[in-house]
């Protein structure tokens, strides 16, 4: 009886593997940042390139880093849910304008919406490797300590906004600063 | 006309590897390094190809990276460690031994015990090889056939 029931028990196991694989994302590699103090960036704004922001500037604040740019199509897919959750003054969300050129992502803003408080241009992409990007768009969430929380990869969506940054936003901004 | 053909052929080929860009080095053991490192990262965004094989725009970038920190004097180590504090462990292609790849790194062992183990019942299951196969008189006959065939040869 072993003898049948062996090859059928290993089968199973292999088909337990190969399922729960199915529902892995091969695309959702953990970030190593999560609960480490976000890399610093000093990057011009895109609309005032004299002006430069830096992550010292966003201490004390629960703040989001979403990266996008004009080439990148999940980001207008995403960009109507990042202007709501943007609009309810929740939390600022700064953009990270990745590898893009200036006038193309100015013209994306002004035909979709700006949700920004600002847009940081990182035109050569080393902020870029800097966070860690390798998939726009992505959205950092920042604590009032500047350790990143949270990071969305691929676009967010309106559950994600409801059931998984609000909560943490809320959460995070109750923290000590 | 073969000339004309050769050069056509030569020119070619620039245009097949010109998307490749090539860095130059100023010391041979850079440029080793350099080619170790692009053939042992992982390009993030063609998951199944290294920096060297990858076109992506995100693997250009990484190389040029790795490039200007090799170029810096960094070594391999500093590189790989610059590369996995941004990126992860999924960034190497040898994933180093740590408690979460502990299965990764020891599977094959315990399943190549598992496979001796069983190849060694098996073996022992059959009939032992030192079973009298032979009856004292067939190998009598046997050792006789063979004896006549030496002396006819």
């Amino acid at each position: 009886m072993i003898r049948y029931l062996l090859p059928l028990g290993i089968f199973i196991i292999i088909v337990g593997f190969l399922f729960v694989g199915l529902g892995l994302d091969p695309k959702k590699v953990p970030s190593p940042f999560i609960g480490k103090p976000a890399p610093e960036f000093n990057l011009p704004r895109l609309y005032k390139p004299e002006e430069r922001v830096t992550t010292a500037d966003m201490k004390g604040k629960v703040w989001l880093l979403n990266v996008w740019a004009s080439w990148c199509v999940s980001c207008r897919a995403e960009h109507q849910v990042v202007t709501r959750f943007a609009k309810t003054g929740l939390v600022p969300i700064y953009g990270l304008n990745y590898k893009d050129e200036p006038q193309d992502a100015k013209a994306w803003l002004g035909a979709l919406g700006n949700p920004y408080v600002a847009s940081l241009a990182d035109q050569d992409g080393n902020a870029g490797i800097d966070w860690g990007v390798y998939g726009v768009p992505e959205t950092f969430v920042v604590d009032k300590k500047g350790i990143v929380r949270d990071k969305v990869i691929g676009p967010v969506t309106e559950e994600i906004v409801q059931e998984r940054l609000i909560p943490l936003v809320k959460k995070l901004q109750a923290e000590e600063g | 006309m073969r000339v004309l053909l050769l050069i056509c052929l030569l020119a070619a080929t620039a245009a097949v590897t010109a998307n490749i860009e090539t860095y130059k080095f100023d010391d041979a053991r850079k440029e080793a390094d350099y080619q170790t490192l692009v053939h042992e990262l992982r390009c993030l965004v063609c998951q199944n190809q290294n920096l060297a094989d990858s076109n992506a725009e995100l693997a250009q970038d990484l190389r040029r990276k790795t490039y200007e920190m090799v170029e810096k004097g960094l070594s391999k180590d500093e590189v790989v460690e610059y590369m996995v504090a941004r990126y992860g462990d999924f960034v190497l292609y040898k994933p180093p031994l740590q408690r979460n790849t502990l299965a990764l790194w020891g599977g094959p062992f315990v399943i190549f015990i598992i496979a001796v183990v069983v190849l060694i019942r098996i073996i022992r299951r059959r009939p032992s090889s030192s079973e009298r196969l032979l009856s004292e008189e067939e190998r009598q006959r046997a050792e006789q056939l063979l004896k006549q065939q030496t002396e006819e040869k």
